[in-house]
């Protein structure tokens, strides 16, 4: 069944894709070059003309849920939101799981990882309140919120962590995004676990083991910053430190 | 890397960050015309400021490489180093006393 | 064995930019007890260290100390630009500090060089 809105060029491209687990290997198939077409598409086509067995995910194809994450020519991308004709490199290209996770099967990585170091960041509301009280009237002019909505609309792709080398480095270390999280939890005033989040986030693996190599910040598909975001956190808990309240 | 050894490091560099200012300045100086034991010691013998710089300036390099010695290490040493708390700790310890004795013995050599 | 080519940001010059400061600082760290036990050797007496000086005058140690000068400011500047990252509030322009401290540290080692070989 052909793409509707598929142009074809009439030229392919070879598209190297990595199948098994860890010890897997690339596999070469011929794909059509398509006018507009993504990474997303190529691997569509292959999985649905070629080779029904590739294993990938995706959801929503238009660049809002990151499920679609995936190392093309060696940077992690959205494969949904990146254009062939931007990334082929002399009719060639190379698509690999997102890095430092588990590879479950070719382009399929398991993200507990991830989730798990977002959790032992303490990237979770605490609530100071209760359903009784008002809701809380937070102007978006404030401050506060400015840092928090600087930071807010990370969804979890892991593109991030996976362009770290610091991640790749230090197995404790938390990583961008569940550090970015946390600093929008600090700075968020309706929030009252920052006692036990400054100390989560000062320990070995913490924000401290940034070594500002900037990558996350370089290829956050959104825009975010966690390289900001973790200095601030390095700020804020220096600041409890010399009060004593991290130890 | 935790919250104390960020702020032992990040402490001594912002501490050695006129120091070496200085000591690059000290060097550019000093070079000119060739350097000789005369010249520096004619200095440094029996100079109070000297003396208190230089040992300040030691003190504040073996803190500070140490702890980017463990750093590195931790990351880029050997995988039964890196996993080892303990080992690293060791390490950084052991090159930071390195630096520390014979840096001070450096500074008495040329004050004293 | 084969495994997926998943490094391409090792290219991006901030990337790079991290790698000197690491480098340069452990092979200071390196340098340091060298130096140490060099300037040690006035204890025995002035006229060794006097020795050890004269061996420095060959044009290939200058070039080696002239390295070290350069790695000195380098580390110096990068880490200056980390300094401000960490410590104040979050400015662009990151590409352009980085690229300036390699300068410095050009400039610093050309300058040890001019001293030295110019008196």
């Amino acid at each position: 069944m052909q793409q509707a809105t598929e142009q074809s060029t009439g030229r392919t491209i070879a598209v190297a894709i990595w199948r098994g687990g860890a010890d897997g290997d690339y596999q070469t198939f011929e794909v059509p070059l398509g006018a507009n077409q993504t990474v997303l598409d190529v691997v569509t086509y292959v999985q649905r003309h070629l080779d029904p067995t590739l294993s990938y995910r995706f959801a929503c194809r238009v660049g809002v849920c990151g499920s679609c994450a995936m190392t093309v020519n060696g940077r992690p991308r959205w494969t949904c939101r990146t254009h062939v004709s931007k990334v082929v490199e002399n009719g060639r290209l190379e698509i690999a799981p997102l890095a430092n996770l588990p590879v479950i099967k070719d382009l399929a990585t398991d993200m507990s990882r991830f989730f798990e170091k977002w959790q032992a960041a303490k990237g979770v509301f605490a609530p100071s309140a209760t359903r009784g009280e008002p809701i809380a009237a937070i102007s978006p002019a404030t401050p506060e919120r400015r840092i928090v909505d600087a930071a807010i609309e990370c969804i979890n792709c892991g593109v991030c962590f996976a362009a770290c080398d610091t991640v790749r480095w230090n197995e404790d270390y938390l990583g961008p995004a569940a550090l970015n999280r946390a600093w929008t939890l600090v700075n968020d005033v309706r929030d009252a676990g920052n006692g036990e989040r400054l100390y989560a986030v000062s320990r070995d693996g913490g924000c401290h083991a940034c070594h500002t190599h900037q990558s996350c910040e370089r290829h956050c598909p959104v825009g975010l910053n966690p390289t900001a975001s973790i200095a601030g956190l390095k700020r804020r808990t220096m600041a409890a430190y010399i009060r004593g309240e991290v130890t | 890397m935790n919250v104390h050894l960020y702020v032992l490091q990040r402490l001594t560099a912002a501490l050695m960050a006129p120091l070496v200012l200085v000591h690059l300045v000290v060097i550019l100086y000093a070079t000119r015309n060739g350097v000789s034991a005369a010249e520096i010691l004619g200095r440094t013998r029996g100079s109070l400021v000297w003396g208190l710089f230089y040992a300040l300036f030691v003190a504040a390099a073996a803190v500070h490489g140490s702890i980017g010695l463990r750093a590195i290490l931790r990351e880029w040493g050997p995988r039964s180093l890196a996993a080892s708390p303990r080992g690293l700790d060791f390490a950084m310890y052991a090159f930071g006393a390195v630096l520390l004795a014979l840096g001070l013995r450096a500074v008495a050599s040329v004050v004293l | 064995m084969a495994a997926p080519r998943t490094t391409g940001y090792r290219r991006d010059a901030l990337w790079l930019a991290a790698m000197v400061h690491r480098v340069s600082g452990l092979l200071l760290a390196c340098f340091l007890p060298v130096h140490f036990l060099v300037l040690g050797l006035a204890i025995e007496s002035e006229a060794r260290l006097d020795g050890f000086l004269r061996w420095t005058d060959r044009p290939l140690v200058k070039l080696a100390e002239a390295v070290l000068v350069a790695l000195l400011a380098v580390h110096l500047a990068g880490g200056l630009r980390l300094l401000l990252i960490e410590n104040l509030s979050w400015r662009g322009g990151q590409k352009r500090m980085a690229a300036a401290a390699l300068l410095a540290a050009v400039v610093a080692g050309l300058l040890f060089l001019a001293v030295t070989a110019l008196p």
